[in-house]
């Protein structure tokens, strides 16, 4: 890229093109094709309303998805995802309750606790040497079993205070959606983190070697516990606009989300076995997502024909581009 | 190192799992209040024998180094399936009985063929085949309901010769002809030489594919027999994502607890056998103890915790810190 002159244009702009990763590129063709067979289905699926309103479903599914992709790119994964997801959600209404201060401290809380497991996750995975697959199913055990304790396992009766409510459902830009704002907001950090910070160039390093990057003088097991940290308190913050959004948690209301934040993330490029990805792949893969869950539900297909297809919607995209080179 | 001495540390994970259970299953018959009978031993191994049958096919899977996170929704499949077929003469029930365990096997293998042929990694493969499966077990039973041939359920729930449970004999049958068979057959070498190492298996000419393949279709099979038989003990067939996760999820801490590496290349499943059976003893333990239910899920996630945590201590025998990183 940087061997082509600037004073030729010509060849420039093949060298950008020849920069897009190819399932970046495939992510977004096949946003186009869902675009154009929703719109052959619905004539309001092509209209702003309707496509602002599926960008706010998706916002919820990205900022989780951010957190995945983290984990994803040391060459780890975050199964706990489903219940930390209603831990920042039960916790964040708990707080709530409290009166003036439970809701100011309300959206903080939930992070917090969500934080606190990602961050048992990272010591599992960084200092413990716990493969990740199994410490993240582990923790995510224990959060059920915490809620559940504390549940009763009933839903719970708080509600979300009032600034979760604003935070999911509001419009402070006129035309646009705070969850999507909200969403953009981390996004922006979250490129700016991986791109332009010694943390960010770490998570890369570690997940293509952590052996040369530990001999580089990088600490990786500090950069793993903390992505682990990261990913944790993504999650729960994504469970806090959720509970915002339906106006209160509710049990198992994280179960939808672990398969769509890991399909999101490796449609969109991201390797699964870390190291290589980009943000861009990431937001296109979740926007893939929800447009499909969106028109399969457009479509009428029930509860079980939904997962079936998705399911096999996944491992046929994965098949086409998202396979291990041999 | 003598003959038996070779023997005693390739079997320590199992020999290690068989007292743990021996251990946690005195204290529970000498505090059970109705006391140490055979109507207990009856009811304790109906359940247990469910997750053995599990633990069983995951721990197949993880000795070749891969998982499968499809296990418990194979088992609520086939669950639900069963409930469907295995009913009316001897003949149909002989026929249902092999539908069930055909389709489990199918699942597996297709499980096993896109893990070997499509190259994409066991985890996102299964959840993926998982949320499908589940999606044909809700189809076949949108609501809990059916029923099954109850002179075979009762046969294979009872006990023979007034003593001895039969679901125990079922698992010791299915131990003695599917697994030790399999573990001294070429292929199955290949698939404890796949997990030790890939690299080596494939440089040493081992059948690596056909292992792995065999591996993926045994568990789908052990699954399902896994769910005809929480059709004999429940007489009905439900569709609960919630349970058929909490198989999955509890499969691998059996796994754990019997000694199987999650590294692959060592371990049996018969220690995954003894570890399902100290897992339930140990959950069943809160209620000889009188602890109220709602605590149940979060001691097992402990339990699954502590267990996984175990295998931490081979750090502290590392020399040389870069094969933290191994």
């Amino acid at each position: 890229m940087s061997e082509t002159t600037a004073s030729r244009p010509a060849p420039r702009g093949m060298a950008m093109l020849r920069r897009i990763d190819p399932a970046v590129a495939a992510s977004f063709g096949c946003i186009l094709l869902l675009l154009l067979v929703g719109s052959l289905y619905s004539r309001s699926f092509l209209s702003p309303d309707y496509l602002l309103q599926q960008l706010k479903v998706a916002s919820f599914l990205g900022v989780i998805a951010t957190g995945m992709m983290l984990v994803i790119l040391l060459g780890q994964i975050d199964l706990s995802v489903p219940w930390v997801v209603t831990t920042g959600a039960m916790m964040a209404c708990a707080a709530a309750a409290h009166g003036t201060t439970g809701a100011v401290v309300a959206i903080p809380f939930g992070i917090l606790c969500g934080a606190a497991i990602g961050l048992l996750n990272g010591i599992g995975v960084a200092y413990l040497r716990i493969p990740s697959m199994i410490i993240t199913l582990a923790t995510n055990a224990v959060a059920q079993g915490l809620m559940v304790a504390y549940t009763g396992g009933f839903s719970p009766q708080d509600s979300a205070s009032k600034a979760m409510r604003y935070l999911a459902t509001g419009n402070a830009v006129p035309g646009l959606p705070n969850a999507v704002l909200v969403w953009a907001i981390i996004g922006a950090v979250a490129v700016w983190l991986l791109s332009r910070t010694t943390f960010g160039r770490a998570i890369y390093a570690i997940g293509n070697r952590e052996r040369a990057a530990y001999l580089s003088g990088i600490d990786t097991r500090r950069v793993t516990m903390l992505a682990f940290a990261l990913s944790g308190a993504l999650s729960a913050f994504g469970g806090v606009l959720l509970a915002g959004y339906a106006s209160k948690a509710a049990q198992s209301m994280g179960d939808a989300y672990l398969l769509p934040s890991i399909a999101a993330v490796v449609l969109g490029g991201t390797h699964i076995l870390g190291g290589r990805g980009s943000y861009l792949g990431t937001i296109a893969g979740v926007i893939l997502i929800t447009l499909l869950q969106s028109i399969l539900s457009v479509m009428q297909i029930s509860e079980a024909g939904r997962q079936l297809i998705y399911g096999a919607v996944i491992i046929l995209m994965l098949l086409i581009y998202g396979r291990q080179k041999a | 190192m003598t003959e038996w001495r070779y023997w005693l540390a390739e079997q320590r994970g199992t020999l290690l799992a068989i007292g743990i259970f021996v251990a946690m299953f005195l204290i529970y018959a000498t505090n059970h209040p109705a006391g140490f009978s055979a109507n207990m031993v009856q009811t304790a191994s109906n359940k247990a024998t469910l997750l053995a049958f599990v633990a069983m096919a995951q721990a197949i899977v993880v000795i070749t180094a891969g998982i499968d996170l499809s296990v418990g929704m194979i088992l609520t499949l086939t669950n639900c399936l069963a409930s469907w077929i295995v009913v009316g003469t001897a003949t149909e029930t002989a026929l249902g009985v092999l539908g069930v365990l055909g389709t489990g096997l199918v699942c597996g293998m297709i499980n096993g063929a896109i893990v070997i042929f499509g190259r994409l990694q066991p985890i996102v493969t299964t959840i993926a085949t998982g949320a499908m499966y589940y999606g044909i077990a809700l189809m076949l039973r949108p609501n809990p309901g059916g029923s099954v041939n109850e002179t075979l359920a009762d046969a294979l729930t009872g006990r023979l010769f007034g003593v001895l449970p039969t679901s125990l004999v079922a698992l010791a049958a299915a131990a003695l002809l599917i697994w030790v068979p399999y573990s001294r057959s070429v292929i199955g070498r290949a698939a404890f030489a796949t997990g030790s190492s890939e690299v080596a298996a494939y440089m040493s000419g081992a059948p690596i594919r056909a292992a792995k393949f065999a591996a993926y279709t045994l568990a789908g099979l052990l699954s399902a027999v896994g769910g005809l038989f929480l059709t004999f003990f429940s007489y009905t067939g439900e569709a609960a994502y919630a349970s058929g996760n909490a198989y999955t999820l509890f499969s691998i801490a059996a796994v754990v607890l019997g000694g199987v590496s999650l590294m692959g290349g060592r371990g049996s499943a018969i220690g995954a056998i003894f570890g399902a059976l100290a897992f339930r003893t140990i959950g069943d333990l809160l209620f000889v103890f009188d602890f109220d239910p709602l605590w149940q899920p979060l001691f097992q996630g402990l339990v699954l915790m502590l267990a996984v945590s175990i295998g931490a201590f081979g750090l502290l025998r590392v020399r040389n810190r870069l094969e933290w990183f191994g």
